[in-house]
């Protein structure tokens, strides 16, 4: 146990370490990139990156209107947050967006548009149980954000067999 | 078709309450009154309507918007952003523990889910022994919760628990185990399952039906878009609180400042908030103890598939618990935990649940079958459970800091197996723990075995709360806590706290009637003295 939680902290401070090296050398340029049309958060390098999650993370076959729908409600709960978290995902998203992050970080060799499905899986698994915490923590971002985005969307109520009470959409809709 | 429900937020409007979106400011502004409140939930509502009935002008500040029942139609994607801190994604600082919490005109009360339990009695027992509260009797606070539950309507739920709950009562039958039916704070209740995501009929008996129209209808003056930053402090006194108004989009400060003096200051901003103030103030505290001592009752969860479709977003959300495992050890010698089950809508159940692809799919499709039930940690106690601590980011908002010590970790490590065996008791399928190395078992010697093996480690088991309390605990004199008994804080003698943070360890219950009891209480001892 105590061995398990010396382990855990050092991976936490190489990660930690690691991740602080990473972002800088993942640091947007001057010229970041625009933000997608009508989008408060999420830009032209995420909107690829997110669209090529959302599949594997899912576990659907998306048409492109369907991940343009899951990028725009990732935008939509990320702008809801604090700014100090909405650094955070900033961070996150610059991370695995970048060439060097995504190689030597997501571990994913083709760019983010052209990665096949079990290669993103792949990555998610890999920080999904990843040694290292914050790791972790970055997936569980993908993971809250994405779902939220796919689940907040009534068209993907039915497949699920959820409907709100009959009343509710008489009286809303 | 048009509503035939009464938003009551609309009307108080038309009748000419004071109320001020601060986002609309163009400029700063100064205001005076006998009593500013610094936060509109549980604490803060009931402090509101007793001041202002007492012909106190009072201004009530909250950082939310003012809605009301025609904005709440049961979509998730609608209440998360508007009715929640960090659109429900509030979390501690190593992302462990996700929180729900309210960010809106009645605060959590807005968004909870009614359960409604006075106390426990060993609390208050442990608070008079350990903390040296001597005055917190049984005697004492019984008035006050008497007086709350009737303001509230607070009483038991008649109706059939809907099958979700069921669940948690079949398996405590089959298993010999003690369970009861709750009280709701509702009136006229029409069973739907979304209180959640704010009540659409006005039956949940929040503060935004309540005490703060009550409070508006005597004069007060509520602000709203507007966070508090700092307090004036003045010796040993605060002459009033500088706020921040928010911009149009709720975030982002818009640049306009408003000061509020006041002969007395009342916070009430949460567990979480009312400390970050304190801590952004740089108030003296002799006890240290600001910010500390945070406690969450942290939750793990089981989820279990059902033979037959119970569509567990349907009826009232929490109707049936079980206290067998609360009070089964001694308080400092293991934590124990309270179970009830969650209300599964879509978004909180693909957050929520691990894994992800068609494992995690595979579930989803589930989910009319979907049982699912939690347990909630009573921390505070065991000496090993000193809760979490509030901190400031560099740019002043709060951060809670939230150690998941050895004696939680037990705690879920029973609480998984008992939810198993009560859910396998009660007929499932199979059961899922939420944890990321769990997969669904089929009998419960598999959930058991898996159980073994699953490591105690953050971000892998799925851990949330939605209870926040300490952080600015009462204690017995200056030196052991922040607040006298009645929530006056030591330091500063025309300041005074009346929300969970006032609490020296968790509650052990889902602690509404208790924020609401304390600041019954302390507001009328606050009114006498002002009197």
């Amino acid at each position: 146990m105590r061995a398990d939680r010396r382990r855990f902290i050092q991976a936490g401070l190489v990660g930690s370490l690691l991740l602080a090296g990473a972002a800088w050398l993942a640091r947007p340029d001057a010229t970041s990139p625009a933000l997608l049309g009508g989008t408060r958060f999420v830009n032209a390098q995420d909107a690829p990156m997110l669209a090529a999650l959302a599949v594997p993370m899912l576990g659907l076959e998306l048409t492109a209107g369907q991940r343009e729908a899951v990028v725009r409600g990732v935008d939509a709960a990320v702008a809801g947050m604090p700014l100090a978290i909405q650094a955070e995902v900033r961070q996150l998203f610059d991370l695995i967006g970048s060439d060097w992050g995504r190689r030597y970080l997501a571990l994913v060799k083709p760019a983010w548009g052209e990665a096949s499905a079990a290669e993103v899986a792949a990555f998610l698994e890999r920080w999904r149980t990843a040694p290292i915490a914050l790791l972790r923590a970055g997936y569980q971002a993908l993971h809250a954000l994405i779902n939220a985005a796919w689940y907040g969307q009534a068209a993907s109520h039915a497949a699920i067999g959820y409907a709100r009470p009959e009343f509710a959409r008489r009286l809303f809709e | 078709m048009t509503s035939p429900i009464h938003d009551t937020s609309l009307e108080g409007l038309a009748r000419g309450w004071r109320v001020t979106d601060a986002s609309t400011l163009k400029a700063n502004q100064n205001l005076e009154c006998d009593v500013v409140i610094v936060g509109s939930g549980a604490g803060g509502g009931m402090a509101a309507e007793s001041l202002a009935r007492r012909g106190l002008s009072v201004v009530l500040i909250e950082e939310g918007g003012l809605l009301g029942a025609s904005r709440f139609k049961m979509v998730e994607a609608l209440a998360y952003p508007e009715l929640y801190q960090e659109s429900a994604g509030r979390q501690t600082a190593d992302k462990a523990i996700t929180i729900l919490q309210g960010r809106t005109v009645g605060g959590s009360t807005t968004v909870n889910w009614t359960s409604s339990f006075r106390t426990p009695a060993t609390t208050l027992a442990w608070w008079r022994d350990a903390h040296g509260l001597a005055g917190l009797t049984d005697a004492e606070m019984a008035p006050w919760f008497a007086q709350v539950e009737a303001r509230l309507a607070i009483d038991t739920w008649a109706m059939p628990p809907n099958p979700n709950n069921s669940v948690l009562e079949k398996g405590c039958a089959a298993l010999g185990l003690s369970s009861a039916r709750m009280r709701r704070n509702v009136k006229g209740c029409w069973n739907l399952g979304y209180c959640g995501m704010g009540c659409p009929t006005n039956a949940k008996q929040s503060m935004l039906v309540t005490t703060i129209p009550a409070a508006l209808d005597a004069g007060a003056h509520l602000l709203t878009r507007a966070r508090a930053e700092r307090l004036l402090l003045q010796g040993r006194r605060v002459a009033g609180v500088i706020l921040a108004a928010l911009g149009a989009d709720g975030i982002r400060p818009s640049g306009q400042t408003l000061t509020v003096r006041a002969r007395e200051v009342v916070l009430a901003a949460g567990a979480i908030g009312t400390p970050a103030i304190l801590l952004r103030s740089g108030a003296a505290d002799a006890s240290a103890q600001t910010g500390k001592r945070t406690f969450l009752h942290p939750v793990v969860l089981s989820g279990a598939v059902m033979n037959e479709e119970i569509r567990p977003w349907q009826g009232a959300p929490q109707t049936v618990y079980s206290d067998e495992f609360l009070h089964r050890w001694p308080l400092a010698e293991r934590v124990g935990y309270k179970l009830e089950v969650p209300p599964i809508h879509p978004v909180l159940l693909g957050t929520t649940l691990t894994g992800f692809g068609s494992a995690h799919r595979g579930q989803m499709r589930q989910m009319p079958n979907l049982n699912v039930m939690l347990a909630l940690t009573r921390d505070g106690f065991h000496p090993e459970s000193t809760g979490g601590q509030v901190k400031l980011r560099g740019d002043g908002s709060p951060l809670l800091d939230y150690p998941l010590t050895a004696p939680l970790w037990d705690a879920f490590r029973h609480a998984w197996l008992t939810m198993a065996e009560l859910q396998f008791a009660a007929g499932a399928q199979s059961v899922l723990t939420v944890h990321e190395d769990a997969a669904p078992a089929r009998t419960l010697a598999e959930a058991h075995a898996q159980l073994q093996a699953l490591p105690d480690e953050v971000l892998r088991a799925r851990v949330v709360s939605a209870h926040v309390m300490g952080g600015a605990a009462m204690g017995k004199d200056e030196q052991s806590g922040v607040v006298d008994a009645h929530g006056r804080h030591w330091q500063y003698d025309n300041l005074t706290v009346v929300d969970g943070s006032v609490f020296p360890t968790s509650i052990g219950a889902n602690p509404q009637v208790s924020v609401y009891a304390f600041a019954a209480r302390s507001t009328d001892a606050l009114g006498k003295r002002l009197a």
